[in-house]
C-alpha cells in the first residue's frame, strides 16, 4: 500500500515496512560526505554509523561542523558529496522539502528548542500529529499531546502555556516533547543542555537516558558537556580535522594519542567531570566493583603537564 | 501484506492484534472506544508492533472497562509503564471565551489601552525632548554619522519611489480634472489645480505616507529586534541611551527629510502634469510651469513646507515608540510594525485636516 518506495538498491531486510519498526544495524549511514561552503570545506570524506539503540554523543571544537553534520543527516543541507543512508533510504538524492516516507521516524529538538511561537506547549507537539495522521481523532490527539507533555518531564500547567511563558529548561523539554510526538525512533538533538544549569542538565540527561530505555530510542547527541557524555553516552564521535577521527567508549578515547582529544577530556573541565563521575561511581556501589577503566583514567596525568 | 491493527471481542476478552502504532490506529480508533462492556481482559499477545500510542490505548481501554492486561510483550509492558499514569485534563489549547465575551472584552481592551497608548507616545515625546536636550548640552554625544546614514535610509533611497508616484499623481490629477474641467470651457484652470494642490497638500501628504510605509515600519522593525535580542539593553549597560543612540537619529533625519521629499514630490507632480498637458490639452510643457509661477500663490508652498516637518516627526515618532515597546515574541515586532505604519499614517491624516482648517482661517486660503 503505502509503501511504494523504488528499492535503491539496499537489501531487502533494511526496507522498512509501513507500520515496521527499523530492524537494520544501523540507523543511520555517512559515507564520504563532503560539505563545501564556498572554498571553506568543512566535511572532507567523513565516514560515520550510528548503532540502533546506542546514544552517540557528536563532540568536536566549535566551527568543527557537528551542526552541519546533523542537518545534513536530516537532509537540511544537501552536502556536495557523499551518501547518506538513514533507516536504509538514501537522504541525498532528496530534495529538503520531498516526502521521503522517514520523517516522520525521527525527532529533532534544535538547539532554542524552535517551538512554534504562536501555540502553546501541547498544540506544539500535535503539529506533526496533524501533519503526518491528520485522521486521528482529536481526543486522541490531545492525550496524546498531553502524556507526551509529561513524560518530557513538564508540569501540566505546561500543556497550554505558551512558549514565551516558559524559563530556558522548560522550553528545552518542551522541544523534546515536540520532537517525541510521532513515537521516533530515532532522535536528533543539538546541545540540548546547553544554557542550563547543572541540575537541570543532569536532569535533562537522566530523562534523555530514561526515554531512551522505554522507548528504546536511537539517539545521536550534539554536545559540549563532558558530564553528558560521561554519563549517558554509549559512544563517543570527535570530530576533527574535517572527519570523524575516532568513535568509540569514552575510557577507550582517552587512551589515544591525538592532541584535541587528549586536551578535550584530559584537560582540566574534562578531569573534573571524570573525578565526578568516578566518585560518583564510587558512592553508587560502595560494595560492587567499579569499571576499572574509570579508576584507571583517574591516573593518567593530563596531558597539559606531560608537555610542559 | 502488511498488517493493520485489528481488534476482535470475544467472551469479554478484547483481542488486539497487528501493529499499534500512531501510524495504524486511525482506521480502528473510532472502533475500539465504541465496544461495548463488559470487558474483562485485554489481551496484547497478537500485537506485532506497539508504540506509546499504542500503549496509551491499551491503558486507556483497561481503565475504561476496569479490565485486565495480559499478553503483553516486554516492550509493551515497558511503555505502558512509561505512558500510563500520565492522564491529566489539562485544555491543550490556552483557555479561550466564547465569541460574544471575546468581541467585548477586546474591544473594551482596546477602549482602555487608547489611554494608555496615548499616555505611552506623550511619554515617549517627552523623553525625546529631555535627550535631545542633553544631546544640545552636551553636542560631543550626538551621532553624526547614525544621522547620515540615517538621512541616506529615509532621503536619498526613497527618491526614486517617491518621484515616480508624484509623476503619476499629477498625471492622474491633470488628466481627471482636465475632463471635469472641459465640460465649462475651463481646461487652462487644470494647472491652478495640478499646481496648488500638489504643493498645498498632495505632494506633502503622499510622500508622509510613503515615509510612513518605508521608513515607520522600518524604524519599528529595527528597533523591535534589537530589544527581542538584548541589543537595547547591552547599549545601555554601556552607557549609552537608546534614546541617543538609535531614535534621535532616526527621528531627525524624518523631519529633515520630509520637506525635502515633499518638496521634490510636488516638483514630480507637476511635470507629471505638465506632461498630459502638452500632451492631451495642448497647453505647451513650458507654458504649463510658467502658468504655475503665475497662479500658485507663494504660501501654498509654505503650507506645505510647514506640515512636512510635522509628518516626519509624527511618522518616525510612531515608528521609534512602537518599536520600543517590542517585547516577548517575534510576533510582537510583526504587530508592532503593523502599528506604526497604520497609527502613523492615520495621525497624518489627522492633522492634515486641521492643518486645512488652520490655514484657511490665517488667511493662507
Amino acid at each position: 500500500m503505502a509503501e511504494a518506495s523504488t528499492d535503491n538498491g539496499e537489501s531487502q531486510n533494511e526496507r522498512v515496512g509501513r507500520h515496521e519498526r527499523f530492524r537494520g544495524e544501523y540507523p543511520i549511514q555517512v559515507e564520504g560526505l563532503v560539505n563545501r561552503f564556498g572554498d571553506q570545506t568543512i566535511h572532507d570524506g567523513l565516514d560515520l554509523n550510528v548503532k540502533r539503540g546506542e546514544i552517540l554523543g557528536v563532540v568536536g571544537g566549535s566551527g568543527t561542523g557537528k551542526s552541519v553534520l546533523m542537518r545534513s543527516i536530516i537532509g537540511l543541507q544537501p552536502p556536495t558529496e557523499g551518501s547518506i543512508k538513514v533507516f536504509g533510504r538514501s537522504i541525498t538524492d532528496a530534495d529538503p522539502d520531498e516526502a521521503l516516507g522517514i520523517r516522520d521516524r525521527w525527532g529533532v529538538l534544535f538547539q532554542g528548542g524552535a517551538l512554534f511561537s504562536t501555540l502553546t506547549v501541547g498544540e506544539n507537539v500535535e503539529v506533526p500529529l496533524k501533519q503526518f495522521y491528520p485522521d486521528l481523532s482529536p481526543e486522541l490527539m490531545h492525550d496524546i499531546a498531553r502524556y507526551k507533555v509529561l513524560l518530557s518531564g513538564l508540569p501540566e500547567e505546561a500543556v497550554n502555556k505558551y512558549p514565551s511563558e516558559l524559563s530556558g529548561g522548560m522550553k528545552k523539554r518542551a522541544g523534546l516533547a515536540r520532537a517525541l510526538s510521532l513515537d521516533p525512533e530515532l532522535l536528533f538533538l543539538d546541545e540540548p543542555t546547553a544554557g542550563l544549569d547543572p541540575i537541570g542538565a543532569a536532569a535533562f540527561d537522566q530523562l534523555t537516558l530514561q526515554l531512551k530505555k522505554a522507548l528504546g530510542l536511537t539517539v545521536f547527541l550534539i554536545t559540549h558537556d563532558l558530564d553528558s557524555l560521561h554519563e549517558i553516552c554509549d559512544r563517543v564521535a570527535v570530530l576533527a580535522d574535517k572527519k570523524v577521527i575516532a568513535v568509540d567508549t569514552v575510557p577507550n578515547l582517552m587512551e589515544l594519542d591525538h592532541e584535541w582529544i587528549q586536551e578535550y577530556f584530559n584537560g582540566p573541565r574534562g578531569r573534573a567531570a571524570l573525578t565526578a563521575q568516578a566518585l560518583d561511581e564510587l558512592r553508587r556501589h560502595m560494595d560492587e566493583p567499579i569499571a576499572a577503566q574509570t579508576i584507571k583514567a583517574l591516573d593518567n596525568p593530563p596531558a597539559g603537564k606531560d608537555k610542559a | 501484506m502488511e498488517r493493520t491493527a485489528e481488534f476482535a471481542i470475544n467472551d469479554g476478552v478484547l483481542a488486539l492484534s497487528g501493529p499499534y502504532l500512531v501510524s495504524s490506529v486511525s482506521d480502528i480508533e473510532h472502533g475500539i472506544y465504541a465496544v461495548e462492556g463488559p470487558v474483562s481482559k485485554i489481551d496484547l499477545s497478537d500485537v506485532s508492533e506497539i508504540d506509546t500510542v499504542g500503549a496509551w490505548i491499551a491503558c486507556d481501554l483497561a481503565k475504561e472497562h476496569e479490565a485486565e492486561i495480559v499478553g503483553a510483550s516486554e516492550r509493551a509492558q515497558r511503555l505502558m509503564d512509561a505512558v500510563c499514569g500520565h492522564e491529566t485534563d489539562t485544555e491543550v489549547s490556552s483557555p479561550r471565551e466564547p465569541l460574544g465575551q471575546r468581541v467585548y472584552h477586546s474591544f473594551s481592551q482596546k477602549v482602555y489601552n487608547a489611554r494608555h497608548g496615548a499616555r505611552g507616545v506623550i511619554g515617549f515625546l517627552g523623553a525625546l525632548i529631555l535627550a535631545a536636550g542633553s544631546v544640545i548640552r552636551h553636542p560631543s554625544r550626538f551621532r553624526g554619522k547614525a544621522l547620515v546614514r540615517q538621512l541616506e535610509l529615509v532621503g536619498v533611497k526613497a527618491l526614486p519611489i517617491v518621484g515616480l508616484m508624484s509623476f503619476l499623481i499629477g498625471i492622474v490629477i491633470a488628466q481627471q480634472g482636465a475632463v471635469q474641467l472641459q465640460q465649462f470651457g475651463a481646461e487652462t484652470l487644470t494647472v491652478n489645480l495640478v499646481g496648488r494642490i500638489t504643493l498645498r497638500e498632495l505632494g506633502v501628504l503622499m510622500t508622509a505616507i510613503m515615509v510612513a510605509g518605508r521608513s515607520g515600519s522600518a524604524f519599528a522593525a529595527q528597533l523591535g529586534t534589537m530589544k527581542l535580542t538584548e541589543e537595547v539593553d547591552a547599549m545601555r549597560t554601556i552607557g549609552i541611551a537608546p534614546m541617543e543612540a538609535l531614535v534621535i537619529p532616526r527621528i531627525l533625519a524624518a523631519i529633515l527629510m520630509m520637506p525635502l521629499l515633499g518638496f521634490y514630490a510636488s516638483v514630480m507632480a507637476i511635470i507629471g502634469g505638465a506632461v498630459v498637458s502638452d500632451l492631451m490639452l495642448g497647453i505647451p510643457f513650458w507654458n504649463f510651469l510658467q502658468r504655475i509661477q503665475e497662479v500658485v500663490p507663494p504660501y501654498d508652498l509654505y503650507v506645505g513646507m510647514i506640515k512636512a516637518p510635522v509628518f516626519g516627526l509624527i511618522v518616525a515618532l510612531a515608528g521609534c515608540y512602537n518599536g520600543m515597546q517590542v517585547e516577548g515574541d517575534s510576533e510582537q515586532v510583526g504587530s508592532r510594525t503593523t502599528m506604526a505604519v497604520v497609527t502613523g499614517i492615520f495621525a497624518v491624516i489627522v492633522l492634515d485636516a486641521f492643518f486645512a482648517v488652520f490655514f484657511t482661517r490665517v488667511g493662507w486660503a
